[in-house]
């Protein structure tokens, strides 16, 4: 189906990130946000708070990073799409509730515009630090989707993206932006609602009685019910069986744990979004993700300009991470090399995607601003033997 | 002293002369008797304040498709498994916010809270505090057995002073939280407190909540004989009824920053306070409305669709 005319901005917009986030979100059905003001995600919510209301959805404010993050939850429960936004210090109270969502099935998005941390860290400068927080923060083992956007406008395709995303495969979905990102203002075109897929939710076409909430289905997602129709079910964060009731054998566990894990796994195709730049013969590739990839073009037209084939491999999806991608072009080429607005996280992934078969360079950065290209040409140099 | 009622318009067994004697526990059909036997022990007051709850329902006729129960972690938070109704088992203490959710995507659902006191007063407190403020409207009913029973008996924010608890070995000697004072101060529009030996009084104030508009919490002094009375020497369950019966003072109108709970001492129940102010979606609809005129499309209770 496509999306709703009423929440489509249709047309060419000057828009910062963060408000083109915010477009996305509607424009991708969602009709509910809690959230909690933190640097630099607000002007998201902000927006959304504004707009909602002739829209016909809710916006509130609530006390807290924990609240805002399962408050979306309720709201989806009862039939809504919802997402929330933070930054790192609330990304991290938001954990536990990423958790539920992943526990409970519960399509919704986390929408994360990375600051420099830990801790308080550089409330208005970037940073690409959470980026394994998102797929390891929460306790136990779940899978998770998470895009990364590169410009104003991606933060409205890869909003549209993510709702989609978190409703086929009823999981939470990391819409990981950075504070560049976030607060760089660009054109942003919104196409008309008619041409925006949007996806709707997988609903039980089962009487109340023959529900079962979390029953096998063929590509192991189950359909939902929402709360109020009768179908007088249960819900929990517990180790559950198909009836949605808690049980703690190990089977039990050992039966949900692995159809988490395989329902993104056999999705991978469908979810897998990578940029390929003159990969083909080149001698070394740098691989990376949101904002730093576009300070990457500029080095990479330098080593070019210096006769070296380097190429360029975006990840606009960073988890599931794309590994046989990387195993196929690591094979190929002398170097891969991976800058970062952290100390080298999606580095180690490529390391281990790579099983040796070619030199990784990682191109670390604390954070506060982005690369110098130079030092991203320094490794490209490095990698190609110069 | 109060004392003791007992439910007369619903006996547990209505049979008429040379029926067959097998008849259903009216509660039955509230229940997920697939579910049974519960985890509650034996003297537990849960399944008391359950069974006062399911009476409730059935005396207000709600259409009960339309009725939800959002529990956190604990004893209490295990109703939600419990109750044949929509029910969710969320987070530890955020039973209040997922709620909120529910309710504002969903205003036609009667969306009750059904937790335990350390879940509701300690880990979740701000959402608490926060829900009273804004009036939501909420039935948020709180079990409170004066410790953290799911765990072993640990002290909690409502452990009496002196109490002997597992963290408390030589007795607890911070002040219990009172929890009516707080809420009523916090905004609550209606506030009681009774005790699991109050079961037609726990049953009259559930009825209330369930049938009025705005933030409603209900206390209820329950006992847990495994872990609190046993340590503390103050026998079974039925010796805590009698305990109950001994202490309890009913006061309407008592002066709620003087109701704070003590290890022996006066119980104070009642229906503390019941007042009128718009609640959460009426100020925002009334807010929205007035600075956006026909601008503003009201949230109704369909659900979005996609």
């Amino acid at each position: 189906m496509h999306a709703d005319p009423t929440g489509v901005l249709t047309g060419t917009h000057f828009l910062n990130g963060d408000q083109a986030c915010c477009e996305g979100a509607l424009a991708g059905g969602a009709r509910f946000s809690a959230g909690y003001p933190i640097t630099p995600s607000t002007e998201i919510v902000e927006r959304f708070s504004k707009r909602i209301p002739t829209i016909g959805g809710v916006f509130i404010q609530m006390e807290d990073e924990l609240a805002a993050s399962i408050a979306i939850q309720g709201a989806v429960w009862a039939g809504a799409k919802a997402f929330t936004v933070t930054s790192g210090p609330g990304f991290s109270l938001m954990m536990e509730h990423i958790g539920l969502a992943a526990m409970t099935e519960t399509p919704c998005v986390f929408v994360d515009v990375q600051r420099g941390g830990p801790s308080t860290g550089l409330p208005t400068l970037p940073a690409q630090g959470d980026m394994m927080q998102a797929r390891f923060g929460s306790h136990g083992d779940y899978p998770c989707i998470a895009l990364c956007p590169s410009s104003p406008q991606e933060c409205f395709t890869l909003m549209v993206r993510a709702m989609n995303l978190a409703e086929e495969f009823r999981t939470p979905v990391f819409l990981m932006m950075d504070e560049v990102v976030g607060h760089m203002t660009e054109r942003v075109q919104i196409p008309p609602a008619e041409t925006i897929a949007v996806t709707p939710r997988k609903l039980t076409d089962k009487a109340p009685g023959e529900f079962r909430p979390y029953e096998d289905s063929e590509d192991l997602v189950p359909p939902m019910a929402h709360a109020g129709e009768g179908y007088q079910f249960h819900v929990t964060g517990l180790t559950h069986d198909e009836r949605g009731y808690p049980s703690m054998t190990p089977a039990t566990q050992a039966k949900l744990i692995r159809r988490l894990r395989e329902k993104i796994t056999r999705g991978m195709d469908r979810i897998t979004q990578v940029e390929e730049d003159n990969v083909d013969g080149a001698e070394v590739v740098v691989v990376s993700y949101g904002i730093t990839m576009r300070v990457a073009q500029r080095a990479i037209k330098l080593a070019r300009a210096e006769g070296i084939a380097v190429g360029g491999m975006r990840l606009v999806t960073v988890w599931p991470f794309p590994e046989e991608r990387i195993h196929a072009l690591a094979g190929r080429v002398r170097a891969l090399v991976i800058p970062e607005l952290n100390m080298g996280q999606v580095a180690l992934e490529v390391e281990r995607c790579a099983r040796g078969a070619t030199q990784v360079i990682p191109v670390p950065h604390a954070g506060a601003t982005v690369h110098d290209p130079q030092q991203i040409l320094d490794a490209i140099r490095k990698g190609a033997g110069r | 002293m109060s004392t003791a009622e007992t439910p007369t318009e619903m006996p547990l067994c209505e049979q008429a002369p040379g029926e067959n004697p097998i008849c259903e526990n009216p509660v039955e059909q509230f229940l997920r008797t697939d579910r049974m036997p519960h985890i509650w022990c034996p003297g537990c007051g849960i399944g008391t304040t359950v069974n006062c709850f399911a009476r409730a329902l059935l005396k207000t006729g709600l259409d009960l498709r339309k009725v939800v129960v959002v529990s956190g972690i604990g004893c209490t938070g295990r109703v939600a498994g419990y109750v044949k109704l929509d029910s969710f088992h969320t987070t530890h203490g955020r039973a209040i916010p997922f709620a909120t959710g529910l309710k504002l995507a969903n205003p036609e659902l009667t969306v009750v809270v059904y937790s335990g006191d350390g879940d509701l007063t300690s880990i979740g407190g701000n959402h608490l505090i926060h829900a009273a403020r804004r009036n939501l409207d909420l039935k948020v009913i709180c079990v409170n057995n004066l410790t953290y029973s799911m765990t072993g008996g640990q002290a909690a924010a409502t452990t009496p002073e002196d109490s002997i608890t597992t963290t408390s070995p030589y007795g607890a000697f911070e002040p219990a939280m009172n929890i009516p004072h707080l809420v009523a101060a916090a905004g609550a529009t209606f506030v009681a407190r009774w005790t699991t030996f109050h079961v037609a009084q726990t049953m009259k104030a559930m009825q209330r909540m369930l049938t009025r508009r705005g933030f409603s919490f209900l206390e209820v002094i329950s006992p847990c004989p495994t872990l609190y009375q046993r340590r503390n020497q103050m026998g079974d369950g039925l010796d805590t009824m009698k305990h109950y019966k001994e202490v309890s003072v009913s006061n309407n109108n008592a002066n709620l920053a003087e109701i704070g709970m003590t290890k022996s001492g006066q119980i104070t129940v009642g229906n503390f306070l019941e007042i009128e102010r718009p609640d959460y979606l009426e100020a925002m609809r009334a807010q929205l409305r007035n600075r956006l005129q026909e601008r503003y499309i009201e949230v109704g209770g369909a659900p979005c669709q996609n």
